[in-house]
């Protein structure tokens, strides 16, 4: 079952042609892994998922992208339900200066959700979804700023469950952060998978591997090769991809 | 190499003497105003001073708390109209503007902080005492009400600048944050990035409460001046500022002090001023990243 589908796709920046005819498919409850050198268009794919791209002035998409067989760039899309729906979490985790209560309630509460008892709840769930109930429920009330950086993006990962998302990007979420707090977040990614649609960007090809049912691997602004990531890492079917995970370039 | 000696430490003398200047013209400034004022609040009696409702200078009766209270009203009164619509044109000219009106506004903005007060008491004095008179059927327009209206438009661009700056140093990822959560664009602004510039927008509000209370020339010519306890928002009053201005002119002798020791009280007022915001800048450090 298809959760997105990209068809035909290409996206301008001004006059650089940043993404070239793109098609791809991302399975319902899969990890979908974008890999590629820098510049590659890895990001700008993702963030076209969610229409963060609409932020970038000159940005010009042709194509089709469909969430659930409804086309995001539709006029009549809405951009902030859409954004509901499509959950982000962003290389540089991003917390709010505010509680951690605070920042997880903040979504709720911007879809209207006024009732105590019910934020209480939306925030406990997902501060466990996000595997940081523990380290963290004796002091919801502290600002978020005064945790770990592994924390904060764990912390962000449960803000952007909070509005109970049904796809989540990730953009390179464990570059700023060690090994141990990369390794959290990958266990939670894999644990995530069975309630969520998942598509990651990684610069760490072993992650990739540890994690992604599937992988795509651009280069220079095309997708090179598609496919089920052990094959992907064993038998890759273009000499570019073998070049890349290889590690002879990149 | 001795030359180039020699060139350095008499640079470090000219910039040291040049730091001095500045330094030593606010110690010349405490030293003239304790030493003058000082004696006088001991010659008329600390509380009798500061508490004492009377200010009749013939008599050798002098009170200052009409002028306190005056001076206090006048600027609260100027901050609760000023703050909100200068909080909301500095959102507006950090999140709404349209790039083609930008420069206008912003250019529009600083040129408000260049004219000179007593321009702006003119514009109080021509056009908004008759205005109030009329509006509100009263036999003066000069009241409490003129001076605050016209005191918060002259505090504006003080908060417009200091707030506009704070909520552009707040970080984009902020922005995006909400953004990806679903939110729109002004729930991102006025529920994120507002309350990310808070120490700021504080700092902008005290700045402007500092030179609300200093200022002298326009309040002169808008709020009636009577050295009586105010009585409300449509009766006049006078500010520290302008009890000092006005008589300044003729007094000699123990009321000249008198109106001295009215500096050093207003001197303290915007000496707590400064600390608070020094205290808030320290915060804003602390909590920002």
């Amino acid at each position: 079952m298809d959760k997105i589908t990209v068809e035909n796709m290409n996206l301008h920046y001004g006059d650089f042609h940043a993404l070239k005819n793109v098609n791809l498919n991302m399975g319902e409850k899969e990890i979908t892994a974008f890999i590629g050198p820098s510049g590659c268009g890895k990001s700008t794919l993702l963030k076209s998922l969610n229409r963060m791209n609409d932020l970038v002035p000159g940005c010009k998409i042709d194509g089709k992208i469909c969430l659930d067989g409804e086309d995001i760039y539709d006029k009549k899309m809405d951009v902030n339900r859409l954004r509901k729906r499509v959950g982000m979490v962003f290389q540089k985790p991003n917390p709010f200066p505010m509680s951690i209560y605070d920042n997880i309630a903040y979504g709720p509460r911007t879809h209207g959700v006024r009732n105590k008892a019910k934020l209480d709840e939306i925030v406990e769930r997902s501060l466990r979804q996000a595997a940081i109930w523990d380290e963290v429920k004796d002091r919801l009330k502290k600002s978020a700023l005064g945790i770990s950086g592994g924390q904060q993006q764990r912390l962000c990962i449960a803000r952007a469950l909070a509005v109970e998302p049904e796809v989540l990007l990730m953009d390179e979420p464990t570059s700023a952060l060690d090994p141990i707090s990369t390794s959290k977040i990958e266990d939670l990614a894999i644990e995530l998978k069975k309630d969520y649609t998942i598509v990651i960007v990684t610069h760490n090809m072993q992650q990739a591997a540890r994690i992604a049912d599937k992988t795509a691997f651009f280069l220079l602004g095309q997708m090179i090769e598609y496919g089920n990531t052990e094959k992907m890492f064993s038998m890759p079917e273009d000499p570019r991809t073998e070049d890349y995970i290889t590690g002879r370039f990149g | 190499m001795k030359s180039n000696y020699i060139r350095e430490t008499v640079m470090k003398v000219i910039f040291f003497i040049a730091a001095c200047a500045s330094i030593f013209a606010v110690i010349l400034i405490c030293v003239f105003l304790f030493a003058n004022g000082i004696p006088a609040m001991g010659e008329i009696g600390f509380f009798k001073f500061l508490l004492g409702t009377e200010w009749r200078p013939s008599n050798d009766i002098y009170g200052i708390l009409p002028m306190i209270l005056g001076s206090i009203y006048v600027t609260a009164g100027a901050i609760v109209i000023g703050v909100p619509i200068a909080l909301l044109t500095a959102i507006f000219l950090a999140y709404f503007c349209p790039k083609k009106i930008y420069k206008f506004c912003k250019s529009g903005i600083n040129l408000m902080a260049g004219i000179p007060s007593v321009v702006y008491g003119f514009f109080g004095l021509v056009l908004m005492v008759p205005m109030i008179k009329s509006i509100f059927n009263i036999r003066s327009g000069s009241t409490m009400l003129t001076a605050a209206i016209l005191l918060a438009i002259m505090v504006l661009p003080t908060i417009v600048g200091v707030t506009e700056a704070s909520l552009e140093s707040v970080p984009q990822s902020y922005y995006e944050g909400a953004l990806a959560l679903g939110a729109t664009h002004s729930q991102s602004v006025f529920f994120t990035m507002v309350p990310a510039a808070k120490s700021g927008i504080v700092t902008g509000v005290v700045l402007g409460i500092g030179r609300v209370i200093g200022e002298t020339m326009a309040v002169i010519m808008v709020a009636g001046n009577q050295a009586v306890m105010p009585e409300g928002l449509l009766s006049g009053v006078r500010t520290m500022t302008a009890n000092i201005v006005l008589e300044m002119g003729y007094a000699s002798g123990l009321h000249r002090e008198a109106l001295i020791a009215t500096g050093v009280v207003l001197f303290v007022f915007i000496l707590i001023i400064n600390l608070i915001v020094a205290a808030l800048k320290k915060g804003a450090i602390q909590h920002g990243d």
